[in-house]
């Protein structure tokens, strides 16, 4: 095996675990804590308590969905063989449609927003704090506490500040939903347009926290690598200043590379927030309605989305990193 | 002691974001024994703009929303103070055993760590909060604190790896002093600093994840706080009556208390860290 397999195959097997101890936790914290959800429904449709006959049915077909009345053990095998099949159960506030057809409906419009967005943001306080750390002087005072109380500003307080203003006051940009409640989705120019003018807003408000909290990392990264020794002794030779920046840019790039995958559960979950505040009809919004109609099938499906997701992206980002930075190709070299 | 409280308070940002911190925790803590009036009372019809009587005016239940402000940022500074200690005791506790201890017990407590940082805290504390029917601010703060202890685990097991092989602590290895006590005397004392800056960052997110988890519906059921307040603004479609009284304030008082504690950290990282020393 070479140095990159081996990497691969070692992250791979990592992140594997990790995701049966996420799928775990999905299954069991709402079926072992006291008073917990599961159990509730189970002893509803065996004492016949529940108040009317449709409740009575969603109930029984949950029940009958997810073997709630069987040992532990056999449902948590049921539950691993629906999800194989894609099978995340039945709505219970939007009887009867499956869960997988809401949050595959909901996908789209949660990866549009925050895929792009994240990326954005991240490229853009990258490039931004660097700058502060290279020019120094007005740039960096000017830019470094704005940074700093951006990036205290959480996700969700930037998106109604900017909700009130450009929405409702200037009213600029629509305030809900992911397009003109009106239309039909289509193809036309007319509907597109509408798509980003709603799109706008809440993709802004993720991108302005993302820089915030982006420019102040790399901005300690470049300042650290700014006063270290190849720095001063490529200066010493008489290296031009651009070639030594872009020796600091790559060095400092890294860590925010690892930063980028161990802050993106709090981004993914910051936007989800945002999604809310618009009624952006993606999977935030969702899980808002979810939990205030306690439809448990729904709530637990969208968890198990966003898990997955992050994981997914996780190990994306670790794989890239892996072929970026020569270390790890040298590390795997001398233990082979 | 105190020429390090001597140092800090030279130190601009930590300056500004202490007596952010110190003011506005003073005036919740004291206003309610002034007014001594029930948050929960209502006052006026409901999305009264704000007058001299109702500072900022009334919310969807026609509560005064200055009072519930305040009784909101008391709650939100509670969970996060109960959520910071938890996290860090937990991070703390986990982080020496792993680092000091090391061979096998360092191995399962990183995995652990390690799982615990990639898998979401944000998605676990929706699967317990779900599952909890009635959560008092305290169990809120509780969960909170449950499910963040993973950054401070990992930062305080790199500082404790790297103190290990000191002189001093091989020394009192030595002498013959138990384990515990080199930790308490030996480790300790020189990650203080490094891990009270890690806890002012825990109350700082404890604040922010009740105000999400709040937002969505999992807050505390009998108080109000920070979050809760937006939660109601949401579900009562303030925005769109054009209520900013009954959302903006609680959004903007939590990116300043946000922002104090971050000061407070930057500046105190300035002093403790000499690499980022300008």
């Amino acid at each position: 095996m070479n140095a990159y397999t081996k990497y691969f195959v070692k992250k791979a097997g990592w992140y594997l675990a990790t995701l049966i101890v996420a799928l775990m936790l999905n299954f069991l914290l709402p079926r072992l804590i006291e008073g917990n959800p599961v159990s509730t429904i189970a002893s509803q449709v065996s004492q016949g308590m529940t108040d009317s006959d449709s409740i009575k049915r969603v109930y029984e077909n949950f029940a009958r969905e997810f073997g709630i009345d069987k040992p532990l053990i056999v449902q948590f095998g049921i539950y691993l063989k629906n999800l194989l099949t894609g099978d995340l159960g039945t709505s219970f506030g939007l009887y009867p449609r499956k869960v997988s057809d809401i949050l595959g409906s909901a996908v789209p419009w949660t990866v549009g927003l925050q895929l792009p967005a994240i990326l954005v943001g991240w490229i853009l306080g990258n490039v931004l704090g660097a700058v502060a750390a290279y020019r120094k002087g007005v740039f960096d005072k000017v830019l470094f506490p704005v940074a700093l109380f951006i990036n205290s500003i959480p996700f969700f307080t930037l998106a109604i500040m900017m909700l009130y203003l450009f929405g409702i006051t200037l009213k600029w940009f629509p305030i809900s939903g992911g397009y003109d409640y009106q239309m039909v989705p289509n193809l036309s120019l007319e509907f597109i347009w509408s798509v980003i003018r709603h799109h706008t807003l809440p993709f802004l408000s993720i991108v302005l926290v993302t820089i915030g909290g982006q420019a102040i990392g790399m901005r300690e990264m470049a300042i650290y690598e700014l006063n270290s020794d190849y720095v001063l002794y490529s200066k010493l030779l008489g290296i031009r200043d651009s070639r030594v920046a872009r020796y600091v840019f790559r060095n400092a790039m890294l860590p925010q590379i690892t930063g980028l995958a161990l802050s993106l559960g709090t981004m993914i979950g910051g936007s989800l927030i945002c999604e809310i505040v618009f009624s952006y009809p993606g999977i935030g919004t969702w899980l808002f309605t979810a939990i205030r109609q306690l439809d448990y099938p729904l709530i637990s499906g969208c968890t198990l989305l966003i898990a997955v997701t992050v994981l997914l992206a996780n190990f994306t980002v670790e794989i890239i990193y892996g072929i970026v930075d020569p270390r790890i190709k040298a590390a795997q070299m001398e233990e082979g | 002691m105190g020429s390090t409280v001597r140092i800090l308070l030279r130190s601009p940002k930590f300056l500004i974001g202490a007596i952010i911190t110190l003011l506005m925790t003073a005036f919740v803590l004291i206003y309610p024994l002034i007014n001594r009036a029930d948050p929960f009372e209502m006052k006026a019809l409901a999305f009264q703009p704000p007058s001299s009587e109702l500072w900022l005016g009334s919310d969807n239940f026609g509560r005064d929303l200055f009072l519930e402000l305040v009784y909101g940022i008391r709650t939100s500074v509670e969970i996060g103070l109960i959520a910071g200690l938890i996290a860090t005791a937990i991070g703390l506790v986990i982080g020496l055993a792993s680092g000091y201890v090391g061979r096998w017990v360092d191995n399962v407590l990183t995995a652990l760590t390690n799982m615990f940082i990639v898998i979401p805290s944000f998605v676990i504390l929706i699967l317990i909060s779900v599952s909890i029917d009635s959560r008092s601010a305290f169990i809120v703060a509780l969960i909170i604190g449950l499910t963040s202890w993973p950054w401070t685990a990992r930062a305080v097991r790199a500082q404790t790896v790297s103190l290990r092989n000191r002189d001093h602590v091989n020394l009192a290895k030595i002498s013959g002093h138990s384990t515990f006590r080199i930790i308490v005397f030996e480790i300790l004392p020189y990650i203080a600093s490094y891990v009270f800056m890690a806890f002012i960052l825990q109350v700082a997110s404890g604040i922010l994840a009740e105000a999400s988890i709040s937002m969505l519906g999992l807050g505390p059921y009998d108080t109000i706080s920070l979050g809760t307040m937006m939660n109601w603004a949401l579900i009562f479609a303030a925005p769109v009556s054009g209520a900013w009284w009954a959302f903006i304030p609680p959004a903007l008082v939590i990116a300043v208390i946000t922002f104090a504690l971050f000061l407070i950290n930057t500046g105190m990282d300035e002093i403790f860290n000499p690499k980022i020393r300008s």
